[in-house]
């Protein structure tokens, strides 16, 4: 396990009830994800993906074992710590944008810089910079409705990254894309990745998604199996 | 702390935005709040211009002597040698002659017919001395004439002429057992006296049989200040077992029993209906955030904190309320303000008042909205706040 881990789990189980009966998700579970990976997750359905990006991104809590995220132990904050630690370290991008429909895309972007102390022309300035990078600066004033799918998913990715996080948690982001518009959002996130150095965890269940992450970990009754689906 | 102004008013613009998309949940609790405002506020503008009627009529400067413990008028009796020794007594201010002013009064209760239902009515015939609209303050005669003394004459209030019927001026109208003209009509600013019949009070005992005795003695004081030495002398005098007391504060026990009870219907039924709407406020709040479930989740996986969502959700609630509490307040105005109606009064007759709704009746309304849209509010807030982010983003 590397010591210059990004994040970082030790032993962590994750389990959840169902009527009598209580099911484990995870039991002593170990990950170390070191800064600039871009990580795929697959596995079958029910496997804990999802649970694990809730897990990395402070919505969720463990029942045993550690997690830390750049240094910071995340597991046992309070829901303020929590809220905290998510605005300063996490980008999360949603299989469906999760976008606010009636704000426009720069306002969507806006939103986790009003957890900051930047001012409205400093705000204004990241916007305008991440919806660049996403290749939307000439639709920032454009509401959701007014997108295609990918262009959402673009604008969900500037929103993610307006705030530089440590970390960006896609979950099945091309998921609700087709084949065409799926490879642009992928290739977006891969140049994150590569040019800005943005480590990735992104939950899949498509191998040719999997295969723009530098590697590919699969999940399957509560233990990771790494696999090499680049090549 | 500007951050968290930040998210609060994100969320609430956020929450404010998404309203259309709910727009008839949110504008039943509107319509709901309103109706249940516009009760309150019809009541309250009732009970308050009824109020305003008779307190506008009480001057504090003239004192009025009834039988000893009766609550009105009509209930009392003062003999000829009482009226003598009262307007002997101290304090009681002169005319241009040298005669203290003072008025003997007869009051009556005669029948007259509502210009608007055709239905019989409790009317006040006053028979008022020589000095009756002196002894008062803001009598005008507003068309015709004052009564000649010992006619068959009357003036009538304006609002009397105008809700009653054959109290035009110069027609002919019974009263008891004779005929009496219409000689003029007075105004009394607004006052009670609006809703009455004046004629000379010799001719009124002569002609209603009641010689020896009168009702009521009014004197205009030489100042408020005088009424307790005019009090002291009535007490210390065992022939003059009357009540004095300002006409100012005679009005306003007369108006007090009445107001208390239009209050005393109004304020149960208006809280009953809030009940009502709240139901309407708490269905469409948690409408709101069950719509909104998954942006709620995902502002808080981005870092908002549950106090934003909390707020949020909160004034989306306390802004139909307040938007429905000032309809009602708008509707109220429009419908019934300065709407002329009459009602029995402390006498059995008719008081002749208009609805008004004054700044602070609007304010008690719209404080009832308030109430509504944050009790509405308050439990969906709470869900809001602490809904869990991962079955949020579930839907």
């Amino acid at each position: 396990m590397s010591d210059h881990a990004l994040v970082r789990l030790e032993g962590v189980t994750k389990g959840f009830v169902k009527g009598q009966e209580s099911i484990a998700i995870f039991k002593a579970l170990d990950l170390a994800i070191p800064t600039g990976d871009f990580v795929a997750v697959m596995g079958p359905s029910g496997s804990g993906k999802t649970t694990l990006l809730n897990l990395l991104g402070g919505i969720d809590h463990v029942d045993a074992g550690a997690i830390t995220v750049a240094g910071q132990r995340i597991d046992g904050l309070s829901e303020n710590a929590l809220a905290r630690y998510r605005a300063a370290n996490v980008g999360f991008v949603f299989q469906f944008y999760n976008l606010m429909p009636m704000l426009t895309a720069a306002q969507n972007v806006e939103l986790p810089l009003l957890l900051t102390p930047l001012k409205k022309a400093q705000r204004r300035t990241h916007v305008e910079t991440a919806l660049a990078v996403v290749g939307l600066a000439d639709r920032a004033k454009h509401y959701p409705r007014e997108m295609s799918g990918g262009q959402q998913q673009r604008v969900a990715i500037a929103r993610a990254i307006v705030s530089d996080p440590k970390i960006l948690l896609c979950d099945e982001p091309t998921g609700d894309l087709d084949r065409a518009t799926a490879d642009e959002i992928l290739g977006v996130l891969q140049t994150l990745n590569r040019e800005l150095g943005k480590t990735i965890v992104m939950v899949t269940h498509d191998p040719a998604a999997a295969r723009y992450a530098k590697r590919t970990l699969h999940l399957d009754k509560g233990q990771f199996f790494e696999k090499d689906l680049a090549a | 702390m500007r951050p968290f102004l930040l998210q609060v008013a994100a969320v609430t613009l956020i929450n404010l935005k998404s309203i259309p998309q709910r727009f008839w949940l949110s504008l039943s609790t509107v319509v709901a709040v309103a109706l249940v405002v516009m009760v309150l506020l019809t009541f309250l503008a009732m009970s308050y211009g009824f109020q305003k009627t008779l307190s506008g009529t009480g001057a504090a400067d003239v004192a009025i002597a009834l039988r000893g413990g009766a609550a009105a008028e009509i209930n009392s009796a003062v003999t000829r040698d009482q009226v003598r020794l009262i307007e002997e007594g101290p304090g009681i201010d002169r005319g241009a002659d040298g005669r203290p002013l003072t008025s003997a009064e007869l009051y009556l209760v005669v029948d007259g017919v509502k210009r608007s239902t055709g239905t019989k009515a409790n009317l006040p015939l006053r028979g008022v001395g020589r000095d009756g609209a002196n002894v008062r303050k803001g009598i005008t005669i507003q068309a015709g004439r004052m009564f000649a003394p010992g006619s068959n004459e009357v003036v009538v209030g304006k609002s009397l002429a105008s809700e009653f019927a054959g109290f035009d001026l110069g027609q002919t109208v019974k009263l008891g057992t004779s005929q009496w003209t219409v000689v003029g009509v007075f105004t009394a600013d607004g006052g009670v006296f609006e809703s009455e019949i004046w004629a000379d009070a010799p001719a009124v005992q002569s002609l209603f049989k009641r010689e020896n005795y009168f009702q009521t003695v009014r004197a205009r004081l030489e100042s408020p200040a005088a009424l307790a030495s005019l009090k002291q002398y009535v007490e210390s005098d065992p022939r003059l077992k009357l009540d004095v007391k300002t006409e100012q504060d005679f009005y306003a026990e007369q108006s007090g029993q009445t107001t208390d009870l239009i209050q005393k219907l109004g304020w149960p039924l208006a809280i009953a209906m809030a009940f009502g709407a709240l139901a309407g406020a708490l269905n469409t709040m948690y409408s709101s955030v069950a719509a909104r479930a998954v942006e709620i989740a995902t502002l808080r996986a981005i870092g908002f904190g549950g106090t934003p969502a909390f707020i949020g959700t909160l004034v989306e609630s306390l802004l139909l309320s307040v938007i429905g509490g000032i309809i009602g307040a708008v509707a109220t105005w429009l419908i019934f303000d300065g709407f002329t109606t009459s009602t029995l009064g402390a006498s059995f007759t008719q008081v002749v008042f208009s609805f008004h709704l004054s700044p602070a009746l609007v304010l008690q309304g719209v404080g009832l909205a308030l109430v509504v849209g944050l009790v509405g509010g308050l439990f969906p807030a709470i869900r809001a706040a602490r809904q869990p982010i991962v079955a949020g983003l579930a839907g």
